[in-house]
């Protein structure tokens, strides 16, 4: 059914009809629409069978995720960025266990500096957590992959985090097709749990394991990890044969045929970059994209398969790997080892930054003809920075940084002297 | 003796604020607790700098932002902890806390109950609107069970925490309530706080006017504490076990031992003690 809703709307109703037995959170923006709307739904009768339950903390929230779904309970929450980070313990912990929880991150910046917008910072916090990351672009896939991601978590006993650019999505309306009861059900079956507590065969979770057989256990999740390159683009074809719909996979290309500069991103940013690809393509600029829909596990035979022809790549990422650079494009230089194609890694988005035509179309258009540096940052202002570290040379007590350089642009007044 | 007089600078309120206007919706009780926490400040004649104002995340954890003193404004829920390094390294600074229900008694609950024990010297000054102003409404631990919300259908369900009480039980050497509709009240309440030594809690019940409109009626609500504060902790838990959480004015007041840094303070220099360990 056609329906004009919100991105966190949109999830709630799709989990819903994933059936979930749980779900367990604590609010922070920009997700906290989609457990409220959840809630609704459990209370006006819509989702029967649920228990949902608000906690003191995503430490909380988490940790409940893990005793619900040990119990053999579908399970679902939702976060972002501080919430994230403060429940990452119990994040380790349920892939560890290999609970298959799936947890929507709303994807919004980690500080301090402390700021609500977005970017993906988030996620790559947890890139190397253990849990399957699922990028979408828009909230039509933000739906279809949440269905996806409970059968893909229960089929490997994996936890599934789907992640989606904060307020961009999660607070935009678009148009929706909301797939129906009868399709969610005949594609997902009931959550049959791998282990569970069971009275009957009482069994202890969470042993100690020392080094005799740690490397085995880790490796067990990286294999089913790899497993679970397989089985997404085939879930996203099961998915499709019933609801209609392409949705989902490990990347998507986004223009036909093989192009000298490939762009490559994660998340919704690539519904502004095709504005700008789209009529450089049509004045003759040969120039693609593809996305990485699966960050984890890292799907690098595609990647180099989408890029081998690629005269050079592009990577356009919401994250900084402060002191590396580019996370994203690390990524991508792994996949196309042993090539000479150049990769440029650009940070643009951080913090909410607006990631505007104009800016991506100077890029692009430097980025053609190889005059980006190795790592760009997008709209960078240098001066400000500059200004900066020069204080902090001449000044022993300096001050804060990030107020100094919020009163250099004039967010901020100067203080008044006492 | 020639030397010229000290002379002890006065400071009014206004000394405190500084230019950042607060984003607090009209009509919000933390207008008036942050105008109580300037006049305590000022009537103390406290220098600002001699002040540090620390806070978690909220509407409430804002008030760092619009004071001259030290600021600081940490994550969700970790104030306390912030504070206690912070009054550790400067014993010298007068440390308040100003956080919310949120982010004091759930989030930051673990805390809330180890600073009350740990007994530092400084003032936990919550500012409880029994809800999460900031995310737009949801319910905290002192929110009543029965209140409905989207995130807890038909209420929580679950009976409310009582701060006070386990402040008591927890160690904090000064327990007191006030009403942000009340500022006089609840200044002369801080200056106490801040002049009691170890941790003094003041929860402030400071209406949160957009997503606990009825708030407003708290107003007709509270009352004054008809007896005066007791120092004996039985007898404050057995009062406060049986208040109606409405009670403003001071509870408690303790004499239990304060947490004095243990490590770190040298017993004379370096030379004294390899004399002393000389054989
Ligand atoms: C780790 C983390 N989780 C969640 C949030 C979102 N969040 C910000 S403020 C807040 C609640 C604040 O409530 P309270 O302390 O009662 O303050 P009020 O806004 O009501 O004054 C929450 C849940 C966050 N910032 N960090
Ligand atoms: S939301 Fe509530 S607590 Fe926050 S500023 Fe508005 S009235 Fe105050």
């Amino acid at each position: 059914m056609l329906r004009q809703i919100d991105g966190s709307f949109a999830v709630a109703e799709a989990v819903a009809l994933c059936r979930p037995e749980v779900v367990s959170c604590y609010p922070i923006t920009p997700q906290t629409h989609i457990v409220e709307h959840l809630g609704e739904l459990v209370k006006d009768g819509h989702l029967k069978g649920c228990e949902f339950i608000n906690t003191e903390s995503e430490f909380g929230a988490m940790s409940l995720c893990i005793g619900s779904s040990s119990a053999g309970a579908r399970t679902y929450t939702a976060t972002a960025s501080q919430g994230l980070l403060f429940m990452m313990e119990a994040v380790y912990n349920a892939s560890g266990m290999g609970l298959p929880i799936v947890m929507t991150l709303g994807n919004r910046a980690i500080g301090a500096p402390i700021n609500i917008w977005n970017d993906q910072t988030d996620a790559m916090s947890a890139r190397d957590a253990g849990w399957i990351q699922l990028f979408v672009e828009s909230n039509q896939e933000a739906v279809d992959v949440h269905i996806q991601a409970f059968k893909l978590a229960e089929a490997l006993s994996l936890p599934v985090m789907v992640c989606m650019d904060g307020f961009i999505l999660t607070h935009s309306y678009t148009r929706i097709d909301m797939p129906t009861q009868e399709q969610v059900d005949s594609f997902l079956p009931p959550f049959v749990a791998r282990q569970k507590l069971d009275p009957a065969d009482p069994v202890s979770m969470g042993a100690m394991v020392g080094p005799e057989a740690f490397t085995e256990v880790r490796y067990l999740a990286h294999y089913k990890q790899l497993e679970a390159l397989e089985l997404i683009p085939k879930l996203a074809a099961e998915y499709d044969a019933i609801v209609g719909r392409d949705s989902g996979g490990l990347l998507k290309s986004h223009y036909e045929g093989d192009a000298e500069t490939v762009v490559v991103t994660m998340g919704s940013v690539i519904g502004t970059m095709k504005e700008v690809l789209t009529p450089m393509r049509a004045e003759g600029t040969s120039i693609g994209a593809i996305t990485v829909r699966s960050f984890r596990p890292f799907p690098k035979d595609e990647v180099y398969e989408a890029l081998k022809n690629a005269k050079r790549v592009i990577v356009f990422e919401k994250a900084l790997a402060v002191g590396l650079g580019g996370i994203l494009s690390s990524n991508i230089r792994w996949a196309l080892r042993g090539t000479a194609t150049p990769v440029y890694s650009v940070i643009g988005g951080l913090g909410g930054r607006p990631i505007t035509r104009p800016s991506l179309r100077t890029l692009f258009e430097k980025g053609v003809k190889d005059q980006l540096e190795e790592t760009h940052f997008l709209d960078l202002n240098l001066d400000v920075v500059k200004r900066q570290i020069d204080r902090e040379r001449e000044q022993t007590g300096s001050g804060p940084a990030a107020e100094n350089i919020l009163r250099d642009i004039g967010a901020l007044r100067a203080a008044k002297t006492a | 003796m020639g030397q010229a007089e000290v002379i002890t600078p006065m400071y009014s309120s206004k000394d405190y604020k500084s230019t950042v206007k607060p984003i607090w919706c009209p009509g919000c009780g933390h207008f008036g607790v942050e105008s109580s926490l300037f006049r305590a400040l000022a009537h103390l004649n406290l220098p600002p700098e001699q002040v540090g104002i620390v806070s978690g995340i909220g509407c409430s954890s804002r008030i760092p932002a619009y004071t001259q003193c030290y600021g600081f404004h940490g994550v969700h829920g970790r104030a306390l902890a912030a504070a206690t390094g912070l009054k550790l390294a400067r014993p010298e600074l007068t440390v308040v806390v100003t956080s919310g229900d949120g982010d004091a008694f759930s989030i930051g609950g673990n805390h809330f109950i180890h600073a009350c024990r740990r007994n530092v010297d400084m003032t936990l000054l919550v500012m409880d609107n029994e809800v999460y102003g900031m995310t737009k409404g949801q319910p905290s631990p002192t929110t009543p069970g029965d209140w409905d919300s989207k995130i807890a259908p038909g209420g929580t369900g679950v009976n409310p925490f009582a701060p006070m009480a386990v402040a008591l039980a927890a160690g904090a050497n000064f327990i007191a309530r006030g009403f942000a509709g009340d500022p006089n009240g609840v200044a002369k309440i801080l200056v106490e706080a801040i002049q009691h030594p170890g941790l003094s809690f003041v929860q402030v019940l400071s209406p949160c006017i957009t997503y606990r409109p009825e708030e407003k009626f708290w107003k007709k609500t509270v009352h004054p504490n008809p007896v005066a504060p007791t120092r004996d902790p039985a007898e404050a838990g057995h009062r406060l076990l049986s208040d109606d959480g409405f009670t403003t004015g001071v509870f408690f007041i303790g004499d239990r031992p304060i947490y004095t840094a243990a490590v770190g303070v040298g017993e004379g220099s370096l030379d004294e003690i390899e004399e002393h360990l000389a054989i």
